[in-house]
């Protein structure tokens, strides 16, 4: 398999805050991975680099290829990267059918009669039709969570970040959300996901990476990742020598 | 009585023409929160653009619209993708200082070039035609701006809610990040808001030279009238600001009416009635 998306090196940091030292990782063509670490690891962070929100200070963002270091977010969001946010953003004043033909017409490139399709596809993947005509600013939390899958999937993303989507969520809630993404990937879309509810991550991921201080301390195995002692240390506190 | 009732048709009539100064105005607010001091000297400018063009080619000012609105809208991208996207950000200071450097360059240059003599454009037949509605006397030009500005108010509506551009627009608007995240090029968006804006100044332009005398000076005044208009209709709702300068233009009449010493006078304090009562404007857009 190819390499999707390939980082380098990456480095970022504000002021005296490092939030990528020297980062490097490989997300092959129809992975699904997942990002764990403490607040404030820089987990976000990555994904604002990765989607060009934030400019590297250093190192190189491969994508499909190409090099898209310094390339904007929407020429990114065009070439295929799109992402969903931790707390959801959506346009508030547009109806939900709207926020998505957004996507579909700038990012996905579609127009007229293909964009609504596809935009009308979307929702109903991750099943907002009911709620297409009602304006984004009046959706409950798990509507908007799932608005933020469908803002971000509109555009046809061939690589789909996913910031704590299953954060604040009930159980059932969280269930029928890892549903819909197990589909999303099933249909072969790339997911890089960051997410503290580790049992959502662990039900749809095939790989996991661990970050703290915007370094990257671990990766592999999820299970394996899980038992490990960096991970035990980070979320547990549990000394690994004693 | 019926002279009344002329007066405030005359008035709403008039109000046609500040929506038009209004609608560009409201339009670069709505989409990139920009406060643009130079409107009303634009509106000048294309005022003396057609000037010019019916000058040299001999053709009447509607059809020099065909070449005044193009050059508008393309001065308003290039406007806006080299100067004034540079001054947008979080501060507001440096945009109204940009456009203010703006009006006063754009007045200069146009002294420079066209004298502070008033001029005006030659309408010719349609600017004494007139039309009897049952006793009372309109005129067929105010008549006919004003059937423009309602037309150019419902394209921008549609532009604005039923196509993708529009949606652009209020993407955009809305939230200029996570819009960057879906793929709009916000500097061109905003290039785009700004050349649709100056088109419709160009119009503005045309109708404002064709009723009355003009020269470099009077831009000023032109942009207070269209910031009346869009405040008494609400922010972000275009048939408001249609509304408002209606309201404006019929203050401004039976001011007149009273004193033509008035006309100006009523038409503020007709603005700062509604600033006191309604300080959102009439008509604001329901938000979230």
């Amino acid at each position: 398999m190819t390499a999707l998306l390939s980082i380098s090196g990456l480095q970022k940091s504000f002021g005296a805050v490092v939030v990528a030292d020297a980062t490097s990782f490989d997300v092959s063509e129809g992975e699904a991975v997942g990002i764990i670490g403490p607040n404030g690891a820089g987990k976000t962070s990555l994904f604002n680099l990765i989607t060009g929100t934030l400019k590297a200070d250093g190192g190189r963002i491969g994508f499909g290829g190409a090099d898209v270091t310094t390339n904007s977010a929407a020429a990114r969001c065009k070439a295929g990267i799109a992402r969903s946010f931790q707390i959801p953003q959506p346009f508030g004043g547009m109806t939900v059918f709207e926020n998505a033909l957004v996507g579909a017409t700038q990012g996905a490139g579609l127009s007229g009669h293909e964009a609504e399709a596809h935009a009308l596809s979307v929702l109903e993947e991750t099943g907002l039709l009911a709620k297409a005509n009602a304006r984004a600013g009046t959706l409950t939390l798990l509507e908007r969570k799932r608005l933020e899958l469908t803002r971000a999937l509109s555009a046809k993303p061939k690589l789909l970040l996913l910031d704590e989507i299953a954060g604040g969520l009930t159980d059932a809630e969280c269930h029928s959300l890892i549903d819909t993404i197990r589909g999303i990937h099933a249909r072969g879309t790339t997911i890089i996901w960051i997410e503290h509810v580790v049992h959502a991550l662990l039900a749809v991921v095939e790989r996991l990476i661990v970050i703290d201080f915007g370094k990257k301390i671990a990766e592999g195995e999820p299970k394996a990742i899980m038992e490990s002692a960096e991970v035990k240390e980070i979320y547990l506190g549990v000394d690994p020598d004693a | 009585m019926i002279e009344w009732t002329g007066a405030i048709v005359q008035g709403v009539l008039l109000g046609g023409l500040y929506a038009l100064f209004a609608a560009g105005l409201s339009l670069i607010f709505g989409v990139m929160r920009l406060v643009n001091i130079a409107h009303g000297d634009l509106i000048i400018l294309a005022a003396y653009m057609g000037l010019t063009t019916t000058v040299m080619l001999g053709v009447h000012p509607f059809l020099a619209l065909l070449i005044v609105m193009p050059l508008m809208a393309g001065l308003g991208y290039a406007l806006q993708r080299g100067v004034l996207n540079q001054t947008l950000g979080d501060d507001i200071l440096p945009p109204l200082l940009v456009t203010f450097g703006l009006s006063v360059i754009i007045q200069n240059a146009l002294l420079e070039f066209y004298t502070a003599d008033p001029r005006k454009l030659p309408g010719g037949a349609v600017e004494t035609a007139s039309l009897d509605l049952g006793g009372i006397t309109v005129g067929v030009l105010p008549l006919l701006t004003f059937g423009i500005a309602v037309a150019v108010i419902a394209g921008l509506q549609f532009v604005f809610y039923r196509t993708s551009l529009g949606r652009g627009f209020r993407a955009v608007s809305d939230n200029q990040d996570i819009a960057q995240l879906m793929g709009l090029n916000k500097a061109h968006v905003f290039g785009l808001a700004m050349a649709l804006a100056l088109a419709v100044v160009a119009i503005a332009g045309i109708l404002l030279g064709m009723r009355t005398s003009f020269d470099p000076a009077i831009g000023g005044g032109r942009l207070i009238f269209g910031f009346e208009a869009v405040i008494i209709g609400g922010l972000g709702n275009l048939w408001g600001t249609l509304a408002g300068g209606v309201i404006l233009g019929v203050a401004q009449t039976l001011g007149a009416k009273i004193d033509p010493g008035y006309q100006i006078l009523a038409g503020h304090i007709a603005f700062l009635i509604v600033l006191a009562v309604r300080p959102n404007g009439l008509f604001p857009r329901v938000e979230h």
